[in-house]
């Protein structure tokens, strides 16, 4: 790493100073629409509506509308009213009157339960994968054995099928699994089950066994000879050699999958609709799908919504986004 | 038993010839053969039999059948009478239109604008903390996004929108409105992936030798010039590579166009057709139009050839494209 022109600080110029002015945008951008699903989710319906352009949260209830944008602004009496609400009544059962007074249309987000599907899904699923792709690339970084490079580029080939290819047959699957199978329900087998959703992510995805072989082909023999002579076996190698000297790729892969499966759409939304199975993504496409075009939108409810399930996401990147960032350029480049 | 008998061996061929057997056993012990290799592997082998190898050759197998919800097992081989079908399939080619005009200015746009952002890092900061800002839209999953977008051009509270009117202009309907939907769909597609391709272009950026650069500037070139005649052709196979990957996944938009396309209370893939992209029209057919599966399927089989073509392209680019530069 010999970046001796590291940020080529060659002093101020107005070239420099447009690029950083185009930065700025850029950033300003970006984070706009993040920052923007918090305002609304602080406002109340009324609110937005009369000043849809306000940069703050608009806090008006119905007969204040007139009044416009500032009385947001003023007082607490008027701020405490909506700020909290949405995001109370999004998440647990609020009583029908205060639902309504925030200006809901009494629909029922019921957001605690997707947020605890969501949890168990990308737990299990990053625990699974993680763990079972370390395995498959220890075998092929390590071992040796006939056919290995051919079952390697099958492995890699599958990232060539577009999930919706697979996502009918795996659909059959699932829904005609045997009764035998555990969580099963007679009829459709794990539609609408947990397991139903996380079954396709639990063992294997082609990415997580390239990534980890990377990374596993990198770590030096030497040590691992020196565990052999001390009589370790395979298991012992990879669990007291391998795992913690590819602890750091590990943990990033971990996150990656995390949020990988924390952001999956298509396949949950095809087998996992029901209330009680449906991960955070399903749950939010199902809240605007039921909510009226026509007739008082509940956008404060949807913002809530929105910001509620971005939180766990934004938490995560906020502490381990360097791993993030740094494991960008891994898959493609080099 | 074989341990043993492996063992004995062993010191038979110890006291002939001392090291190289026992270099092989440790070598043995070391590389471990098929038998520690597949109980490594047999998760992931089952893994890769049950959702990806095993379905392929299914998905193929459905889309020759008539496989649907009224006609449930077994379904009726029919040939290839989807194929046929698919071929005089209106609302197919429509939604290949849509698809294809979506990818274009998608990628047109991402690509464009993330080239810009790509050399502005590279030429202003390395900052860890601007390189994490501009990634959180790809971190944030599609479907919140989407939701974000929803609102912000939303005909009567979209922020966009005031804006707009404050200029003078009159509102719009962006996500309802069937000569602007595909183009939001894009612009909503852009906003969660400029920043990631942009780390994409910045890592391979990172390849091409500084002292170019400073050569560069000794001579009195602009930025410009030496984004002319160094960054762009050094770049090149990195560029190719990240707008085929980009033009795959745009190819298989699917999560923006089920919670967005049609504006809040209107259809997906609305109005009327005009933001069906493939992904929802295979959707459709498989689980909203009577489980047409054997019909989704064939589309979803030309789909998946038409993305190993270009797939296989791409090698084709690149391996020309390094030779060039070697």
């Amino acid at each position: 790493m010999s970046n001796s022109t590291v940020g080529s600080p060659e002093g101020f110029t107005v070239g420099r100073g447009v690029a950083w002015l185009v930065m700025g945008l850029f950033l300003a951008a970006t984070l706009f629409p993040i920052y923007w699903t918090l305002r609304s989710a602080m406002s109340t319906n009324a609110g937005l509506i009369s000043a849809p352009g306000n940069i703050l949260p608009v806090d008006v209830l119905e007969g204040e509308a007139a009044e416009g944008a500032q009385v947001g602004l003023t007082g607490r009496a008027t701020t405490t009213r909506a700020t909290g609400i949405n995001i109370e009544r999004v998440i647990t059962d609020v009583s029908l009157e205060e639902n309504e007074a925030a200006g809901g249309s009494g629909q029922n987000f019921d957001l605690l339960t997707a947020l605890r599907n969501s949890m168990v899904v990308a737990t299990v699923v990053t625990i699974g994968q993680v763990l079972f792709c370390a395995f498959a690339a220890y075998a092929f970084a390590r071992l040796k054995f006939r056919g290995q490079n051919l079952v390697f580029a099958l492995y890699l080939s599958a990232l060539m099928v577009p999930p919706i290819f697979s996502l009918i047959p795996n659909f059959l699957f699932i829904r005609d699994l045997p009764s035998w199978v555990p969580f099963t329900d007679d009829q459709f087998g794990w539609i609408n089950t947990l397991p139903g959703i996380i079954a396709p992510f639990f063992l294997m995805t082609p990415f997580a066994v390239f990534f980890l072989r990377q990374f596993f082909l990198g770590i030096s023999k030497e040590v691992e000879e020196a565990a052999v002579l001390d009589g370790a076996g395979h298991l012992r190698r990879f669990f007291q050699v391998i795992m913690p000297m590819a602890s750091a790729p590990l943990f990033t892969l971990a996150i990656l999958t995390y949020v990988t499966s924390w952001n999956e759409f298509l396949w949950p939304f095809v087998v996992g609709k029901n209330e009680e199975v449906r991960v955070l993504t399903v749950a939010l496409n199902e809240f605007k799908a039921q909510t009226p075009g026509t007739t008082a939108p509940d956008w404060t409810g949807l913002m809530a919504a929105s910001f509620v399930s971005s939180v766990p996401i934004l938490v995560l990147f906020a502490i381990f986004g360097r791993r993030v960032v740094d494991s960008i350029g891994f898959s493609g480049i080099k | 038993m074989t341990a043993g008998q492996l063992g004995a061996n062993d010191l038979v061929a110890d006291a002939a010839v001392p090291k190289p057997p026992k270099r092989n056993r440790e070598e043995r012990a070391l590389d471990g053969g098929w038998k520690v290799a597949f109980w490594f592997l047999l998760p992931s082998l089952l893994g890769f039999l049950i959702f990806y190898l095993i379905p392929t050759i299914r998905a193929i197998r459905i889309s020759f059948t008539e496989d649907s919800l009224t006609s449930r097992n077994p379904a009726e081989w029919i040939g290839a009478e989807n194929y046929r079908e698919l071929w005089s399939d209106d609302r197919f080619w429509d939604s290949v239109w849509v698809t294809l005009k979506f990818v274009a200015m998608n990628i047109g746009s991402q690509t464009i604008l993330a080239l810009i952002l790509a050399v502005m890092m590279d030429r202003l900061t390395r900052s860890l903390i601007v390189r994490g800002i501009l990634l959180v839209p790809w971190v944030l999953p599609n479907v919140l996004v989407a939701m974000l977008w929803l609102f912000l051009l939303d005909p009567r509270v979209g922020f966009v929108n005031s804006v707009i009117e404050s200029l003078g202009f009159s509102a719009s309907s962006f996500l309802n409105d069937s000569t602007l939907v595909v183009p939001a769909m894009a612009f909503i597609n852009t906003w969660k992936f400029t920043g990631y391709t942009a780390l994409l272009l910045f890592a391979g950026m990172q390849t091409i030798p500084r002292n170019l650069y400073e050569a560069g500037a000794l001579d009195g070139s602009s930025e410009m010039t030496m984004f002319r005649t160094i960054t762009l052709p050094l770049l090149k196979p990195v560029l190719a590579l990240v707008m085929v990957v980009s033009l795959i996944g745009s190819f298989q938009m699917f999560d923006v166009a089920q919670t967005a396309s049609g504006g809040l209370g209107g259809e997906t893939g609305g109005p009327s057709g005009a933001s069906r992209v493939i992904y929802i029209y295979i959707y459709e057919n498989a689980f909203l139009f009577r489980n047409k599966f054997g019909y989704a399927a064939a589309m979803a089989t030309v789909l998946m050839g038409f993305l190993m073509f270009v797939t296989l392209a791409q090698l084709r680019l690149l391996r020309a494209n390094e030779s060039d530069l070697a």
